[in-house]
């Protein structure tokens, strides 16, 4: 199988740099699925899961929002913020859930804060999905 | 001539005084080293989105953008990256003296400008000559991550959206290297799109150009300003460092010469004793 070299970067450092067989992700305008000599391609992302898979093997990696940019060897995700389905802290992301939720429904009024709360719920919710990946994975290893 | 339990209790004290200078070097040390390593990962990330916007505003012909609107300066903010706390030797002063005297020199009438604030010496230094400052973020942590710091480039980006600013220029310490900062003016907004230098890619962009833009150049105007405020820590800590050093080895120059001086004292003393007992003794003889 062909491969195509794929990092994600956020201003905290890289998360990810493997090659892989196939990218599949969502953009804001719908799911989107990149194979090796795929055109030049920039898109923003939403938030959501990247699927990288190689061989039998998926990984897993939660993204808020950023950018996909595609070049005909290499993919490059730059990501505010992007977590291992392996790193995620669900304690944390549970926590961040429960914050979102109180704040929205104490703020219906304020526009700005309700839809950065409503943001971060969503963050938190894709953390949350994203992790339950890494620990099917995890067992299916202990088995 | 001071007497000999002086001395020694001088000694004593400039010898404890080494030691916290001594641990303090040693702390900004390991956190230069943190500092260093943060600014390293953030590279890549500012490579590529500069490269990303470069590319999509060279593929667009006619690209506006709330952000790459230049307008007539009426207002204009300034960010000006200080630490918390001193004992970082010339690090806050030098800063502080070229944004002061840039901000003096174009507005002599004390109007038309904003000031941000971070960190507590700026802070304070501003405000005590009564200048206008609007935002004032302290307690910024050693190493901090992209999502704390939005809460300073959100409203700023945003300040300038809504016309409260016509530009936006950073004050910050640029790291070099451990021994070599400079202080450096970055405009920010209104944002000049780089250039890529290499052969251009042709890239699709889904859904369009615009709204890439849109969602891009936010993130690129708060990476700069992130960008800056990580040299700026690396430069805080490096500098802390160096102060410490000196601190220390002057400590102990101190120390030295004291330690000769209280031997001679001691010797002096000791000889003007034997003369006496020998005068006295003759005395007797005699």
């Amino acid at each position: 199988m062909k491969t195509i070299a794929v990092s994600i970067v956020t201003p905290d450092g890289p998360v990810y740099e493997n090659d892989v067989e196939m990218v599949s992700t969502r953009s804001i305008t719908g799911d989107i699925g990149i194979l090796p000599g795929h055109v030049p391609l920039i898109t923003p992302l939403a938030i959501g899961a990247v699927r990288l898979k190689k061989g039998k093997d998926t990984d897993y990696v939660a993204v808020s929002g950023g950018f996909l940019e595609v070049q005909p060897h290499k993919v490059t995700i730059l990501a505010q913020a992007a977590e291992r389905a392996e790193d995620i802290d669900v304690d944390r992301a549970v926590r961040a859930k429960q914050r979102a939720e109180q704040r929205l429904r104490q703020q219906k009024q304020a526009n700005i804060d309700f839809k950065r709360a409503e943001a971060s719920l969503r963050r938190a919710i894709n953390r949350l999905n994203v992790a339950k990946y890494a620990k099917v994975k995890n067992e299916r290893k202990i088995q | 001539m001071s007497s000999l339990l002086e001395i020694r209790k001088r000694i004593k004290s400039t010898e404890k005084t080494s030691q916290i200078t001594k641990a303090m070097q040693m702390v900004s040390s390991a956190k230069l080293a943190r500092a260093e390593m943060n600014a390293k990962a953030f590279v890549p990330y500012m490579e590529k989105i500069r490269q990303v916007v470069a590319s999509v505003s060279q593929g667009v012909v006619d690209a506006t953008h709330p952000l790459l609107e230049k307008r007539p300066v009426r207002r204009s903010c300034y960010i000006v990256i200080t630490s918390d706390r001193g004992l970082a030797g010339p690090y806050n002063s030098n800063v502080l003296k070229k944004a002061y005297e840039d901000i003096q020199k174009r507005h002599p009438k004390n109007d038309g400008y904003g000031i941000i604030a971070i960190g507590r010496v700026g802070a304070e230094f501003f405000k005590k000559r009564k200048m206008n400052v609007i935002m004032e973020f302290i307690g910024i942590h050693d190493h901090p991550t992209f999502d704390e710091i939005q809460q300073i480039t959100r409203p700023a980006v945003e300040m300038f959206v809504d016309q409260t600013f016509d530009e936006l220029s950073i004050y910050h310490t640029h790291f070099i290297s451990a021994l070599n900062h400079e202080v450096r003016e970055q405009k920010v907004l209104p944002l000049v799109p780089p250039k890529n230098e290499e052969k251009q890619i042709i890239y699709e962009f889904e859904p369009n150009p615009g709204d890439i833009l849109d969602e891009l150049l936010p993130q690129y105007a708060e990476s700069l300003i992130f960008g800056s405020i990580l040299s700026s820590k690396a430069a805080e800590h490096a500098s802390r460092m160096t102060a410490m050093k000196n601190a220390t080895d002057n400590a102990l120059e101190l120390i030295e010469t004291l330690t000769l001086h209280y031997n001679r004292t001691r010797q002096e003393k000791i000889t003007q004793e034997i003369s006496e007992v020998i005068g006295g003794a003759q005395a007797i003889q005699g």
